[in-house]
């Protein structure tokens, strides 16, 4: 009905994140990490790795909120959710963003979570790496 | 239907960008986020789906399979349709402006 928009809100409060995060690391300049071996990488920016979450969280809801209009929930005129202009369907719609929409911001800030842990290791075995490749 | 058909959207634009990588210059990254974001999004929007009808979820009627087909591709044309405009206004290899600056030699 409207779980679309849980998602949405999330992309909203992170992407000013990102802009805030992107300043303030543009301040305080690129982050390097060094091996043992004295060889010197350049560290993936958190914003940049925010990005990854923003751009899954805007092109899921934007895709949502299509099949929504294609369903006839969302409407181009006020109330534009046709299950707002019921007291009865408001309250479903209100269950279902507490329900299905929590879950869908939630699976896809858990794979994102995931994908930082991931490319956290990545990293650490690409600067283990580095040496034998050089 | 509609989640499997972005699903498969998904793990091709992934395959096509990690072939293109570290060149990048076509914004591949964009639609593949995008289509994993959905294809998330759908799935539990399934399970939901499946919790309340149970098996009857995995034997649609052929007009909603294909209404469902119907939807899905749209979802894709839509993402491409957005990938496309990011792409031509983001311009990674010039091409806008260098037409434009043609132009304007004239």
């Amino acid at each position: 009905m409207a779980c679309f928009l849980v998602p949405m809100t999330e992309a909203i409060v992170t992407t000013v994140a990102q802009k805030v995060i992107e300043k303030k690391e543009k301040k305080a300049g690129v982050q390097t990490v060094t091996s043992a071996d004295g060889f010197t990488m350049e560290k993936t920016p958190f914003s940049k790795k925010l990005g990854w979450l923003n751009k899954m969280l805007w092109g899921g809801s934007v895709l949502l909120a299509f099949e929504h209009v294609w369903h006839g929930e969302v409407v181009p005129y006020f109330p534009f959710l046709t299950a707002a202009s019921d007291p009865a369907d408001a309250a479903e719609m209100l269950h279902e963003m507490g329900t299905a929409g929590v879950c869908m911001a939630a699976i896809v800030t858990v794979v994102w979570i995931g994908m930082l842990v991931v490319s956290k290791s990545l990293e650490k075995r690409a600067l283990k790496a580095l040496p034998a490749t050089k | 239907m509609t989640l499997l058909v972005t699903v498969f959207a998904a793990a091709i634009t992934t395959a096509i960008w990690y072939k293109r990588q570290p060149d990048g210059s076509m914004k591949l990254g964009i639609l593949s986020w995008m289509f994993w974001g959905a294809s998330l999004m759908w799935l539990i929007d399934a399970i939901f789906e499946y919790a309340e009808i149970g098996a009857a979820y995995f034997t649609p009627e052929p007009a909603d399979m294909l209404n469902d087909l119907f939807l899905g591709l749209s979802v894709v044309a839509l993402a491409l349709i957005i990938w496309i405009v990011i792409l031509l206004i983001w311009d990674p290899k010039g091409v806008i402006k260098a037409k434009l600056l043609k132009k304007k030699e004239k």
